[in-house]
């Protein structure tokens, strides 16, 4: 069968495919269609799905499920990876019982991540896991069933490192029907020389996983993902990976040229044979990738031996996505040809940039202005999520932004440093995921910030996912909803208020009060998502 | 169809439903036969933000991102993401604009933007589809539909009606399906 299918949906295919029986992650741009897809058929599928509190807590649930005997998949965009590295270290050496792919989201020019353009493929030198990088959605879903293969095969997790150019992709994709299934039940049958990292049994895994790795090369040095097409032959050749290599398909199309080109599915452990018998005989390899240079290192250091010259970074950004006109300009420095390259020549005409903004109705339309108004002089630490829009005209309010709960780590900061007024702003969804263990830093250590969480009651900028304060899982079921005042006050936070911000008044009240007080305080602003609101209200006008 | 592939390039401002507008023409040009890639943005667009989206189809389609200066149309929602685009385009780039605009802190006069456009030497389409979506029925949001249909009408894109009125059938949820066939149609009517 074939359907044009969005990359991430090809992900979800395969997954069905392979017979995943655990999904666990957390939603982010480009990867929550993942999450939420799976979520929506889970039930009839007879898959266990959920959004966890963040990164390292789905991870950690995979990984009970995979020492229980289930094939689970993650789900994550790029700053994932970072949250729950702490846990695929030692994931890497115990190694997985039943298969386990991670999916990784990356974001070659931040289209929409705020604090890095991070490339995720630097972790396989970390971790020594496999990482597999799918160009178009049919090989999104071909991946998704190699990793598990893969994983299966060598009880490791598998990393699948997607870019939103790959993510957001659509194309006809052949995919094959799934049959509806029971829920399995597993079983945890004990094994803590596996499933315990202890010295001095950690430097015996290590030693496994390194092994392990070999064979693995062995495998990825057969395996027809990486290939090689065009004319033999040629004393120029092409090695890329990822989106890149449909670039530089286009981009020797538009040229009229042909010249082989390596393309690699595997980017950990790279099939180091394959690329040396490439570069052989060779006099010049362009090497097309985003970002970092990491393959180009490889490729240099493998071709040390021979007199080739390894193109890469010195002719193709480092920073930002690329495109087919990018690689034909890289062409045509190396073979001398000259292209007609067409200009943006119009840059006269100056068009106003259009920012993210606040949708209409948004609660957070009463919350800037007023601690704008009301701390003039404060430091406003930002945090992720819609309320980063703070940071743009006209609020222009937003002093730092970093990671996911970082807003009261570094009020902290700043409070003990200085004797100005600091006030961290954060997100439901954020308090959930990350800003609890910072919030209890403050207070442990005396601090005295204002922490003013903007609870819109859904975790609202990457598409409406369900967190802890909503009483909702994934999968619709009714679940304990978690009040963030209650949680503050048991962390010992003395000065709380829970209020409407559209209740100017009080809510302007509170804040000179708060600002004045030597303790740290919070303010929960509590409004419904103005679209959320929306979308309750027509699906009740429907029923 | 000939032999050439055919690059679309659909924008404006997040929440106009351009991505449905996307998936439809991505999905007639499956239905007929056609290679077809696209790509879109998700995210922190949505929030009023610019959105571009690139769709093309042909014999065999590598990247998904449309060259610049080589779409031959433009689809924009919006008036001064059009204008956005025009720095980008090909001496043989069509436009087809919806006469709307969104404006926001230090934009562009609607009468500035239209200036501006009709110093363009391409060949432009600009059509009141909000407006009239909105006054024949009902609902603003379909004005992309009705676009599509105003561009099968004058033959801007190299797919047949049925094959657009088939995608709309695959792709549109039940309850709404009458609605975005009449959105489609009314376009003919003109």
């Amino acid at each position: 069968m074939k359907k044009v299918l969005l990359g991430n949906d090809a992900v979800v295919q395969g997954a069905l495919e392979a017979g995943v029986d655990f999904v666990s992650g957390y939603p982010g741009c480009p990867s929550a269609e993942i999450g939420d897809n799976l979520g929506k058929i889970a039930k009839e599928k007879g898959i266990y799905a959920e959004w966890s509190t963040n990164e390292k807590t789905g991870l950690e649930a995979a990984i009970g499920a995979s020492f229980s005997g289930l094939k689970s998949l993650v789900n994550m965009k790029s700053f994932g990876i970072n949250v729950c590295a702490d846990s695929l270290l030692p994931l890497a050496y115990t190694g997985t019982k039943a298969p386990m792919v991670i999916f990784v989201g990356d974001d070659p020019s931040c289209h929409s991540s705020a604090q890095s353009e991070q490339d995720s493929r630097g972790y396989a030198y970390l971790f020594q896991i496999p990482v597999l990088d799918p160009s178009d959605p049919q090989e999104c879903l071909d991946f998704t069933k190699l990793g598990f293969e893969i994983s299966e095969k060598f009880n490791i997790p598998v990393i699948l490192r997607s870019t939103t150019r790959v993510a957001h992709q659509r194309m006809p994709v052949e995919f094959a029907e799934v049959k509806n299934k029971t829920k399995k039940i597993g079983e945890f049958i004990k094994n803590p020389r596996q499933f315990s990292t202890m010295p001095p049994r950690t430097m015996e895994m290590k030693k496994e996983l390194l092994e392990k790795l070999e064979k693995i090369r062995d495998f990825a040095e057969k395996n027809k993902i990486n290939k090689i097409i065009g004319k033999k032959n040629n004393k120029f050749g092409i090695i890329a990976s990822g989106i890149s290599y449909l670039h530089v398909l286009d981009a020797l199309e538009t040229m009229g040229l042909d010249i082989p080109v390596l393309k690699l599915g595997f980017f950990y452990p790279l099939p180091e044979k394959l690329i040396s018998s490439f570069i052989k005989g060779k006099k010049k390899i362009l090497v097309a990738e985003e970002m970092n240079p990491y393959l180009e290192k490889e490729i240099t250091r493998l071709a040390k031996d021979s007199k080739v010259e390894i193109h890469g970074k010195d002719l193709l950004p480092e920073v930002g996505e690329l495109n087919a006109d990018k690689i034909v300009f890289a062409l045509s420095k190396i073979l001398k040809i000259k292209t007609k390259l067409l200009k943006i020549e119009n840059f006269k005409l100056k068009i106003p940039r259009r920012t993210a903004r606040l949708c209409e109705g948004c609660p957070y339309w009463y919350i800037f202005p007023t601690l704008k108004r009301m701390a003039p002089d404060a430091i406003f630490t930002g945090d992720i999520g819609c309320n980063m829009i703070a940071g743009f005209s006209p609020h222009n309010m937003q002093d730092t932004l970093f990671s996911m709960g970082a807003s009261i780590g570094i009020a902290h900061g700043v409070s003990k440093s200085t004797k100005q007024k600091t006030v961290a702003m954060m997100g439901d969804g954020t308090f959930f995921h990350s800003g609890i263990a910072g919030l209890i830093n403050a207070v442990y250590n005396k601090s005295s910030p204002l922490m003013v969480i903007l609870d819109n009651r859904i975790t609202a900028m990457t598409g409406h996912q369900a967190n802890p304060g909503m009483g909702k899982t994934l999968i619709k079921e009714e679940t304990e909803e978690l009040e963030i005042e209650g949680i503050a006050r048991s962390c010992g936070v003395k000065h709380i208020k829970v209020l409407d911000p559209i209740n100017i008044k009080e809510f302007e009240e509170t804040i000179r009060e708060f600002l004045n007080k030597e303790e740290i305080s919070l303010i929960v602003c509590k409004r419904i998502c103005a679209l959320l609101a929306k979308r309750q209200k027509a699906d009740r006008h429907d029923q | 169809m000939t032999n050439k592939n055919f690059n679309i390039i659909i924008n404006g401002v997040g929440g106009q439903g351009i991505i449905t507008l996307l998936t439809l023409i991505a999905e007639a040009a499956f239905v007929e036969g056609l290679d077809v890639k696209s790509s879109e943005l998700h995210g922190l667009s949505q929030r009023g933000g610019s959105v571009g989206t690139h769709l093309r189809f042909g014999k065999k389609i590598y990247s998904p991102l449309v060259p610049i200066g080589k779409a031959d149309l433009i689809i924009s929602m919006e008036m001064l993401e059009a204008l956005r685009e025009t720095e980008k385009s090909g001496k043989n780039t069509k436009f087809l604009i919806n006469e709307y605009t969104s404006p926001f802190q230090g934009t562009l006069s609607k009468e500035e933007i239209k200036k501006q456009l009709g110093a363009e030497k391409n060949e432009m389409h600009i059509v009141p589809a909000s407006e009239i979506c909105k006054e024949k029925l009902g609902k603003e949001v379909v004005s992309g539909i009705y676009l599509l249909g105003w561009a099968s009408a004058k033959n801007l894109i190299p797919i047949k009606k049925e094959s657009f009125l088939q995608a709309i059938k695959n792709s549109i949820p039940e309850k709404y399906l009458e609605l975005n066939i009449k959105a489609f149609n009314l376009a003919y009517d003109v």
